[in-house]
């Protein structure tokens, strides 16, 4: 039962990727592709936020399946952030597509340790 | 289709996103499949990793594929959001990746979690460009024509 919420889930992290990317792309127009990169930043803060809670005993395992591997799993995207900074380095965009890479990478870390630290911190 | 649906951008028409919700139904599901037969030697996390690169090979492939078959419009429309958005976006995963390195950090393993971020990083460029290359090579040897 958990495995189909999980691939449910999946589904509709996937959907609401595409939403906020194509919302995102249609703001902001820059080379950089900010769509792709707030959404990792922000799933993988709510992924750390969710972790944090697990270690404290708050959420049961499933939640962290379900919502975890399930949703902000399919929201959040390698294959994508991968792509664009091929393309950007295809259009000879070198320093963009090093920022993306590294940066988003960074921020993402970052962010995750900062989610799993709140959820740890709140009372 | 009426003429407001036509000019409605794609990510705002339900069809197209029941197509990558759909995608990311299966996309889920293999990669908590192959997360469960993948190991994680000494906790390191080789799982997410092989299905980060596969993915990035994969999307390369077929995105590069896809456009060198024509503009994207119709069945080569469908494929792209259900197949590339849809699958290999759910199918990779960028949370669970940052989140490892966060374990990995906070086990003390700095440089088991700099060797991820970096096979990751590097690792998704290359197998990227090797999916570029391939749909590239295959393009031309079926169609017989220069690049």
């Amino acid at each position: 039962m958990t495995v189909v919420l999980l691939a449910l889930a999946g589904g509709i992290g996937a959907a609401v990727r595409f939403v906020v990317d194509g919302l995102i792309r249609q703001r902001i127009k820059t080379a950089l592709p900010w769509g792709t990169i707030l959404i990792n930043v922000t799933g993988s803060f709510a992924l750390g936020f969710l972790a944090g809670l697990v270690m404290r005993g708050q959420a049961p395992e499933s939640v962290i399946l379900v919502l975890g591997t399930g949703f902000l799993g399919g929201y959040t995207t390698f294959s994508t952030a991968s792509l664009e900074t091929i393309r950007l380095i295809q259009s000879g965009r070198t320093g963009l597509a090093l920022i993306n890479g590294v940066g988003s990478m960074a921020a993402s870390v970052v962010s995750a340790g900062a989610g799993m630290g709140l959820s740890l911190l709140l009372p | 289709m009426t003429a407001t649906e036509a000019k409605r951008p794609i990510h705002l028409h339900w069809g197209f996103i029941g197509l990558v919700a759909a995608g990311g139904v299966f996309g889920a599901l293999a990669r908590y499949g192959l997360g469960q037969v993948i190991l994680a030697p000494d906790a390191w996390p080789l799982p997410t990793l092989v299905i980060n690169l596969s993915g990035a090979l994969a999307l390369g492939a077929m995105l590069e594929g896809l456009s060198r078959r024509g503009p994207d419009a119709g069945t080569r429309r469908v494929l792209r959001l259900a197949l590339g958005t849809g699958f290999l976006g759910a199918y990779t995963t960028y949370s669970t990746l940052a989140l490892d390195a966060v374990h990995l950090f906070s086990a003390g393993a700095a440089a088991g979690a700099a060797g991820y971020l970096a096979a990751s990083l590097i690792g998704g460029a290359a197998f990227t460009t090797a999916g570029i290359w391939l749909a590239a090579w295959q393009h031309r040897r079926v169609t017989g024509l220069q690049p």
